[in-house]
């Protein structure tokens, strides 16, 4: 890949507006993934976060059938589903899995309903790969101020609720013994979820966006021992992986003449790169320590 | 607090969960530093107990008088992850503010709070481990600081002794006897077996039958007492330098009583 990335052709990267835009765009996406991530892949919502991200698409759908900002599309559906399944947990909360199963799957035939229409009434061809898969660089300067107010509520609503949900996280109970609003937490956290799922929707489709919330995160919590580091690191890993993946996709125009290759494809394999990266960091710290020899110990 | 003051006081309390009359008229008090052993079978409701106290469940009647400010609080069977970025000494400090909202800056003052509790519980060994890798004894030292870190009057402890060996265990009830005086606090602890902490606590309240009867362990473990609470003959015995309570219960449940619980109550159908 060193080979194959040209210094010389980024030259006009900085003057692109389309780049600048993604970059914006997909820096935020990532910043707020990142964030919200963390919290969600420790309190076991991987799921959940991928079945809001589904969801979603249906509302980025619709955005093309009724003519709106695609970003209010994704949002309104991430939203609602969000609202859905938490009001669905608190009367079932042992039904978790199923309910956000339930809701998946109802978003997803709704969603292939609305790209159906998409393509039969509004003649949008693009649609399904636009909503499904992203399209960063076709994203429109317009959408750039609404991005950064949803990123810039996404964060605020995790860091109002970034220490009870760590206190949540290790027992509900003891969250409420100290005097926390479990629900009013869990509600919080819903919306945030739903704002940076909509925002990585925007930007790796989505299909794809799983990957931006839950990767980082994930291979940040396989190397760090404390919740400000786990933040750091997704946060480096995130922005890396998008700015990283926007970069290769740009150099990628001039490896198959004209025709670039999806920014998605590449953000998505750099953070499975980083993931990969941190699981054997942690694998060899584990085997390391497994060996070292323990002090007050003697062998007879 | 004035000695002799009550820290937890319950009058007639009854609980019922779903149709179920759980607790039906429960009454004791609690004075500072006072140590409580909370004994019952499992499913007399010693958890349901602990959750009315809490104000977890609402009680159905009678009356819960609490101290003002913090309670201390350690729940039952925490599986605590050990994927989760959170070191024994983060535990501790979510235990001083981790209920509020926004950020924190941090400070030598709550620093050396966490320090003071991991030295306390004698956790600074291991202050820098992730939580979930670290043993159930060493867990249940941790979960002990984060509840005591911010000096409630009253400690609520909910089995922690359950899946703990010999050791820890004797470990764990001393360390929650010197505690108890070090931070003035009255402990309420539940367990099923109450033999490990028999030669520490100060009262005991054995609850059977959706009652509870309390005073000094001497006082409420006699065949007499536990016949009148259960609502038939027990005896109760002392083997080895323990105490066995056989219960001449009647059914399926008491069957069900012996196979759950066969060293400390036992119901002989």
């Amino acid at each position: 890949m060193a080979g194959m990335f040209a210094w010389g052709h980024m030259g006009g990267f900085w003057s692109n507006q389309p780049v600048r835009v993604a970059l914006v765009v997909g820096g935020g996406a990532a910043l707020v993934c990142a964030v919200v991530g963390l919290s969600t892949v420790m309190r076991r919502q991987a799921f959940a976060g991928h079945a809001l991200a589904d969801v979603s698409g249906a509302g980025g759908s619709a955005s093309f059938l009724l003519g709106i900002n695609p970003l209010f599309g994704f949002l309104g559906m991430a939203a609602a589903a969000a609202g859905v399944m938490e009001w669905a947990q608190v009367r079932e909360a042992r039904e978790r899995d199923l309910l956000t199963g339930v809701v998946l799957g109802a978003g997803l035939g709704l969603a292939a309903l609305l790209l159906y229409l998409d393509m039969t009434v509004r003649n949008v061809s693009g649609a399904a790969i636009t909503v499904l898969f992203g399209s960063m660089f076709t994203i429109p300067p317009s959408i750039v101020p609404v991005a950064l107010t949803v990123a810039a509520a996404a964060l605020g609503a995790s860091a109002l609720v970034f220490r009870p949900l760590l206190v949540s996280t290790l027992s509900v109970d003891l969250a409420r013994a100290q005097g926390a609003s479990v629900r009013t937490i869990a509600l919080i956290h819903a919306l945030a979820l739903a704002l940076a799922v909509s925002l990585a929707a925007m930007t790796v489709g989505a299909i794809l966006s799983t990957a931006l919330l839950i990767g980082p995160a994930a291979a940040a919590l396989q190397v760090a021992r404390r919740p400000a580091t786990a933040l750091a690191l997704a946060v480096l890993i995130g922005l890396a992986a998008a700015w990283g993946g926007i970069a290769l996709a740009y150099q990628s125009y001039y490896w198959t003449a004209g025709h670039g290759w999806p920014v998605s494809f590449f953000i998505v394999m750099l953070i499975v790169c980083a993931y990969l990266v941190a699981s054997a960091a942690a694998r060899r710290r584990a085997g390391s320590s497994a060996t070292a020899p323990r002090s007050g110990c003697q062998e007879h | 607090m004035n000695a002799g003051e009550a820290v937890v006081a319950l009058d007639r309390v009854a609980v019922t969960l779903g149709e179920r009359p759980v607790l039906r008229e429960v009454s004791f008090r609690l004075e500072a530093e006072q140590f409580c052993a909370l004994i019952g079978t499992n499913g007399s409701g010693k958890t349901t107990l602990l959750r009315a106290i809490l104000g977890f469940i609402r009680v159905r009647a009678g009356r819960i008088d609490l101290p003002a400010g913090a309670i201390g609080y350690v729940p039952q069977k925490i599986t605590l992850d050990p994927g989760l970025p959170l070191r024994a000494r983060d535990v501790i400090a979510l235990g001083l503010d981790g209920a509020r909202f926004g950020a924190r800056l941090p400070s030598k003052a709550r620093a050396a709070r966490v320090q003071e509790m991991l030295r306390a519980v004698g956790a600074e060994e291991f202050a820098e481990q992730r939580v979930g890798t670290l043993s159930g004894g060493q867990q249940q030292r941790v979960l002990l600081a984060h509840a005591l870190v911010r000096r409630p009057k009253l400690l609520l402890l909910d089995e922690p002794l359950a899946n703990l060996d010999v050791g820890s265990t004797a470990e764990i009830v001393a360390l929650l006897r010197r505690l108890s005086h070090e931070f003035g606090a009255a402990v309420l602890l539940s367990a099923h077996d109450m033999n490990p902490l028999l030669p520490v606590v100060d009262r005991i309240v054995y609850l059977a039958n959706g009652c509870a009867v309390s005073g000094k362990a001497d006082e409420v473990v006699r065949t007499e007492v536990l016949s009148c609470l259960y609502g038939y003959h027990v005896d109760v015995l002392r083997v080895h330098g323990r105490v066995v309570v056989i219960a001449a219960g009647a059914g399926d449940e008491s069957r069900d009583a012996l196979e759950r619980d066969p060293v400390h109550t036992i119901t002989v159908p």
